[in-house]
């Protein structure tokens, strides 16, 4: 197994006129699959554009494969394959033209009908790619990136705005490209995708790497647990908190929505729906969590990542 | 999870990566363009419908005044002219608007296809483009009782030195404006020098100090300096010729310096 990273990123600053998208990121990304998790607005984008090549960083370094994206370009880019946010396409073109196109660019390209059968794109018939469906522009990008036969992928949101079964194609591919040798870059705000398919994880916020590391190691970071339930909202979650340990949390999340946080055992269960006992409140879909990536973001910044 | 790259998958995304060699890559890409080109219904009608119209019904119909000898000698070098215009600029500058704002050339600025590779399968596909109009539209002038004279490398050099001033800019246009800027610009632009530009009204029918002005117009010394040649027999338009020169490489390196990718 392949070691030295793919993927180098140093100090990197990147400004839009006064504001700074990112500010100040490290990042190292090795063989297999790296998630770039993060809100909207976090510098994902700017930052895998930074390492697309596509612009120039205000300061500090980025290698991608060891070559710089932007001086090095040529020797880049044939070895890595682009799925954009959006767009990229002929407005005029149809799916399997476009994916020609692409494969016709490379030297030792994939079978592009096998391809399309793989991601659904027959569906698309002779429909340009202006009247497509959003999953189904989605998928012709996510195509686009990998016909090439590249090293490194990246992905930038590949499953934005999919529907439950696009996206699981979407991750099957993504794991067999990571069992075939091929390393991936995906950014998303999608806890459970990154949970799903990493190997690592950064975690960044406001342009910064604020946690790196296997979905396990970073949820391992708190040995706290959550248990969550819905019941009737506005509950006194000042006397359930009376109620419980003192190391504990309570909060109504979402109008009937409630979280306990703290160490969750048989215990601490029982305290809870006896509380709803004396309160006369069944508490429905009652349900103990293990920490997730998203209370690791929540911890870290305050903030939710879906905000 | 199992362990990365075990060729625990199928094995048919094991990385083989590379580029094509670059003539395949822009032979492709020049390919593609020029379908996208004829695919679109606008385009169409700038490119092909509207100097069809123009040629036929200005030279059947007497409603401008073209001087002496028949409409079409007069007409045909002035539609060429358009003909160059609709592609290189108007056509070029709209449809390369377009795929700035849809990310197509972004896109395809991070494939192995260079970025001058893209702008020269540009060039390809606009030439491929006039040469079906020009053949297109020398079949029709010629039905209609077109006698052309002159020398055909004149008449190539003007063609060539014309596409160049109009994809200039074209391009600088599309580079630097919103879509729907050079849209609208675009075909304002095409319009006013359609009517002021000695495609169809000749130039003298205009006062005579906006004569002089209307006269460096591009699409004007292509138009006059075809007509010198094909209706009049000149040798080469020299004065035309340097003026397009002109507007070529300033357009050519304003739209270097200032054309954006997204
Ligand atoms: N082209 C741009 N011009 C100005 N500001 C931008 C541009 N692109 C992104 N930004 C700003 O930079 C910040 C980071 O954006 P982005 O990298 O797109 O984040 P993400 O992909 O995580 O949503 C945001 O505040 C965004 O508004
Ligand atoms: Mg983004």
């Amino acid at each position: 197994m392949r070691t030295e990273p793919v993927l180098q990123v140093q100090a990197l600053v990147k400004r839009y006129g006064g504001k700074t998208a990112v500010d100040g990121l490290d990042l190292v990304a090795r063989a297999g699959v790296t998630a770039v998790l993060g809100p909207n607005g976090a510098g994902k984008t700017t930052t895998v554009e930074t390492c697309e090549g596509y612009r120039k960083p205000d300061s500090g370094t980025v290698r991608v494969l060891g070559l710089d994206p932007v001086r090095q370009s040529g020797e880049l880019r044939p070895r890595i394959g682009v799925m954009l946010q959006s767009g990229g396409v002929y407005s005029g073109a149809r799916a399997d033209e476009m994916l020609r196109h692409v494969a016709r660019l490379h030297a030792h390209p994939l079978d592009v009908d096998a391809l399309i059968e793989r991601l659904g794109l027959d569906s698309c018939g002779r429909t340009t790619y202006r009247r497509l469906s959003g999953g189904q522009q989605q998928r012709l990008a996510l195509a686009m990136a990998v016909v090439g036969r590249p090293e490194l992928v990246f992905l930038d949101e590949p499953t934005a705005g999919l529907d439950p079964q696009a996206r699981r194609a979407t991750w099957d591919l993504i794991r067999d490209l990571r069992s075939d040798g091929v390393s991936v870059i995906l950014t998303t705000h999608y806890m459970d995708e990154a949970e799903q398919l990493a190997d690592d994880v950064a975690i960044i916020d406001a342009g910064r790497v604020i946690a790196q590391g296997s979905p396990e190691e970073l949820c391992r970071g708190g040995a706290e647990n959550t248990l969550r339930f819905t019941g009737r909202p506005g509950l006194d979650v000042g006397s359930l908190l009376k109620a419980l340990p003192a190391d504990c949390t309570a909060a109504e999340l979402t109008p009937g929505s409630y979280r306990v946080v703290g160490k969750v055992d048989p215990q601490l269960l029982a305290t809870v729906t006896s509380w709803c006992a004396q309160h006369g409140v069944m508490p429905d879909r009652i349900s103990v969590e293990r920490h997730t990536l998203e209370d690791v973001f929540l911890e870290l910044t305050g903030k939710e990542l879906r905000a | 999870m199992t362990a990365v790259g075990t060729g625990s998958g199928t094995g048919t995304y094991v990385p083989k990566p590379g580029a094509a060699p670059l003539p395949r890559m822009i032979a492709a890409q020049a390919a593609l363009e020029t379908k996208m080109l004829l695919r679109n219904g606008e385009q169409l009608l700038l490119t092909v419908v509207i100097p069809t119209l123009l040629l036929v019904l200005f030279s059947s119909v007497d409603i401008v005044d073209t001087g002496s000898g028949e409409a079409v000698d007069f007409l045909a070098p002035g539609i060429l002219a358009l003909a160059v215009m609709s592609t290189a600029f108007t056509g070029q500058a709209i449809a390369t608007g377009f795929e700035r704002r849809y990310g197509v050339l972004k896109r395809l600025a991070s494939s192995p296809l260079p970025r001058w590779g893209l702008m020269t399968a540009k060039t390809v596909s606009v030439l491929v483009t006039e040469v079906l109009q020009i053949a297109l539209l020398t079949g029709i002038a010629f039905a209609l009782g077109w006698s052309p004279h002159g020398n055909p490398l004149a008449v190539l050099l003007l063609l060539l030195l014309g596409t160049a001033a109009f994809s200039g800019l074209g391009l600088l246009m599309a580079g630097t404006l919103k879509a729907e800027a050079t849209l609208a610009a675009a075909n304002l632009v095409f319009l006013l020098l359609l009517v002021g530009g000695g495609v169809i009204v000749p130039l003298d029918k205009f006062p005579s100090g906006a004569q002089d002005v209307l006269g460096l117009l591009p699409v004007s010394a292509l138009s006059d300096g075809l007509r010198d040649v094909l209706q009049h027999g000149a040798g080469t338009p020299w004065g035309d010729l340097g003026i397009l020169a002109v507007w070529a490489v300033v357009g050519l390196a304003a739209a270097g310096r200032w054309f954006r990718w997204e």
